[in-house]
């Protein structure tokens, strides 16, 4: 029954634990206490009798084991074919044991899987595309993280971002009051570049309720206000909520189901609240996968689908290109090669590919595709939680390369990624092999070549 | 022995395999749960059907996706092995010639020599098969006795049926040998991978509806397979 102050059973549901947490830098102790931590196997049984059912259990059974979901994996490719990195061979090795053994597993195999389900894995659900039995291991490491995090076998910064969900509702320590703060602070910033600049808090029944990624109030909160300037210029009735801001999930990469449950009632909470027409969400992947796509059935919505009509970012911008909402200045349209990172978790899981293009062909002269591309194109590398994970620093930057390689064959330097892990990864992948690839949201992009309308100008550049 | 293999031996193995495969299907939904799986297999159904039916039409006919057109030597051996496998024993005309003797139904059946040639197609594509499990080290790592054992059971019908055909010495031997082999391939699929013969068909069907209700399809888009 051993277990250990930090790396236990335990949920992080207060501030003291999660500080106490926070205070083991690099989580030393953390992954030293984890050595001792008990495997709970009975337990493991029971969650693996009542949840793994025969979706699971059939993909785990009939795979052929072809081998032609080896080089659908990045990391299969980024480490020189490793036979190690083949996706059947990862879970088979992992999650089949765990099934197939009954949940009787020991601490090094449970430190094993751990380890290859967050640093082998990035949930990109690439693999399942090329699998004839239709067999989706990304799928599968995320139920396998379920089983990890359960039993407390979770890298230290999952088990912080999960414990921030259950506490602030937000992947960081973030504060409904610090995010309205925020706003006020950005508009106050802005509006005099703008003048009517307007960041509403909790209007109803607006036509859009936009909702972000914490990372954006807390550390680059000019992407919010870039967001406001782009909807005052498009004429949206718009609002953001006060409870319920957040779209991200670092509870669905930690495998914290119950908080993921938590987090995305809050935003549906606000929808219901304020009701709106639409949600818009940021430029951001899983944000977007975990908040439309999974959160409905986290939260039991019976339609799959979250309470109000909900859109990624790079739809609400096609439509406005499209519709002339936002009119571009076609002297300012980028001149050089550029190239699009599709995301995984909106493009591959979300069908969004086309809203990707249909953007391109209005803000470049020169768009490059990668190949592959759309729901075939790789994952960042960065996914799933790994770029935040500095137990696996190495395993990420070596599954870098692809993402690299594949940058560079399009000729373009410049990589429109609307996607907090892809932005992430890219601008590391920079830091780590200096090809002086430069990454960029969409929102700092439009705002450089969208024409702004005669009476949204301030009164100073009427008069030059 | 000939009486007893192709009487109740025969009969019995039929029906294991008919109820066994018909067990597993039902298993296979009853076990299905749409807040585990995400995915709302009873709302939204026209999505997931289209999305099904398009994640299975792609993935049966050769080089219907990119997976399949990135290993063109390997997909033409795998489909050449279950052409042969499935279209063989069905119109062969020697069955057939049983089943008119048995029953008086007969189907359209098959001239020998095609016969001969698509059971020689199964062998040796599933010779190519192993050497391939051998050869590659990221499918010799996945390999294990028991792939070998379902390819032995699989192929064993052809290779003895090949060889009673052919009147090599001990024509009896290898027919009762060629009718056993079969039977325990009949009894082997719904209890062993082999059962992906039904169980192709529904994994593939429930990644389809996943993606043509929550992954993109219910935004009107078509992955392309
Ligand atoms: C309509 C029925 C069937 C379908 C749709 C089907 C489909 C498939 C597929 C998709 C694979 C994987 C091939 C790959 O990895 O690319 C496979 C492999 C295999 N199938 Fe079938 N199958 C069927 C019936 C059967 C039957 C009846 C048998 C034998 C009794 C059989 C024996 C095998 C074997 C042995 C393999 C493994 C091949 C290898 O070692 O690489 N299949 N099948």
């Amino acid at each position: 029954m051993a277990e250990g102050t930090l790396c236990n059973r335990k949920m992080i549901n207060t501030r003291e634990a999660l500080l106490e947490l926070l205070a083991d830098k690099s989580g030393k102790l953390y992954y030293e206490e984890m050595n001792q931590l008990d495997v709970q196997t009975n337990a493991l049984a029971e969650t693996i009798r009542a949840t793994c059912k025969s979706r699971i259990r059939t993909w785990l059974e009939i795979c052929t084991h072809c081998g032609l979901c080896a080089e659908s994996c990045f990391f299969y490719l980024a480490n020189n074919n490793d036979p190690k990195q083949v996706p059947s061979y990862k879970i088979q090795s992992t999650l089949g044991e765990i099934v197939k053994r009954k949940g009787n597993v020991d601490n090094a195999f449970m430190q094993m899987t751990m380890d290859t389900a967050w640093a082998k894995c990035t949930c990109c659900n690439r693999c399942g595309m090329y699998c004839p039995m239709g067999i989706d291991m990304g799928v599968m490491f995320g139920y396998l993280r379920g089983l990890c995090f359960s039993q407390g076998f979770v890298p230290w910064e999952m088990k912080i971002g999960s414990g921030m969900h259950r506490i602030f509702r937000a992947q960081m320590d973030v504060t409904v009051e610090d995010w309205v703060e925020t706003c006020d602070w950005m508009r106050e910033e802005w509006e005099d570049d703008y003048p009517g600049l307007e960041i509403p808090v909790d209007k109803k029944g607006a036509d859009i309720i936009y909702t972000v990624n914490a990372r954006e109030a807390k550390h680059y909160p000019e992407d919010i206000a870039e967001a406001a300037v782009l909807f005052h210029l498009a004429g949206e009735n718009w609002t953001v909520p006060s409870e319920g801001w957040e779209l991200t999930s670092l509870a669905m990469f930690a495998g914290d189901w119950e908080a993921c449950k938590m987090q995305v009632e809050t935003v549906y909470d606000a929808m219901y609240r304020l009701n709106p027409k639409q949600m818009v969400a940021t430029e951001c992947g899983h944000a977007y996968r975990a908040t439309v796509l999974e959160g409905p059935y986290w939260a039991g919505l019976k339609t799959g689908k979250p309470p109000v009509d909900s859109i990624h970012y790079v739809e609400w911008v096609a439509d406005a290109l499209r519709t002339g909402k936002l009119k571009i200045d076609p002297d300012k349209k980028i001149k050089e090669p550029v190239t699009y990172q599709d995301s995984c978790n909106y493009i591959r899981s979300g069908g969004l590919s086309d809203a990707a293009r249909e953007i391109m062909s209005y803000i470049a002269e020169d768009f490059r595709e990668m190949t592959p591309n759309r729901e075939h194109n790789f994952c960042c590398g960065g996914g799933g939680g790994l770029n935040g994970i500095g137990r696996y620093r190495q395993e990420r930057n070596a599954g870098l390369k692809v993402k690299r390689d594949q940058i560079l064959a399009s000729g373009a330097k410049l990589v429109v990624s609307p996607c907090h892990n892809c932005w992430d990864a890219i601008r590391d992948l920079e830091e780590v092999y200096e090809d002086g690839i430069r990454w960029s949201f969409l929102k700092p992009l439009l705002l450089k070549m969208v024409i702004v309308p005669e009476h949204l100008k301030p009164a100073e550049s009427e008069a030059t | 022995m000939y009486q007893f293999v192709t009487g109740p031996l025969a009969w019995l193995a039929f029906i294991i395999f008919f109820f066994g495969l018909v067990l597993r299907i039902v298993l296979y939904v009853r076990g299905l749960d749409w807040k585990l799986d995400r995915v709302t297999y009873s709302v939204n159904v026209s999505y997931g059907i289209k999305g099904a039916i398009r994640s299975i039409i792609f993935w049966i006919f050769p080089f219907g996706t990119r997976s399949m057109r990135k290993n063109p030597v390997f997909t033409v051996m795998v489909f050449v092995f279950h052409i042969g496998l499935l279209i063989t024993p069905v119109f062969l005309l020697a069955h057939n010639v049983i089943l008119e003797e048995k029953w008086g139904i007969s189907f359209w059946t098959l001239p020998e020599t095609v016969s001969d040639i698509l059971t020689i197609a199964v062998i040796v594509s599933a010779l190519f098969l192993i050497l391939r499990r051998i050869a590659l080290p990221e499918v010799r790592i996945i390999t294990n006795a028991y792939d070998y054992l379902l390819m032995v059971i699989s192929t064993a019908p052809f290779i003895t049926g090949f060889l009673a055909y052919h009147q090599v010495s001990g024509y009896e031997f290898w027919l009762i040998l060629h009718i056993l082999s079969a039977e325990v391939m009949l009894v082997a699929i719904p209890f062993t991978k082999l059962s992906h013969m039904v169980l192709f068909f529904l994994s593939r069907g429930q990644l389809g509806m996943d993606y043509g209700i929550k992954r993109g399809g219910m935004k009107g888009y078509n992955l392309s397979w």
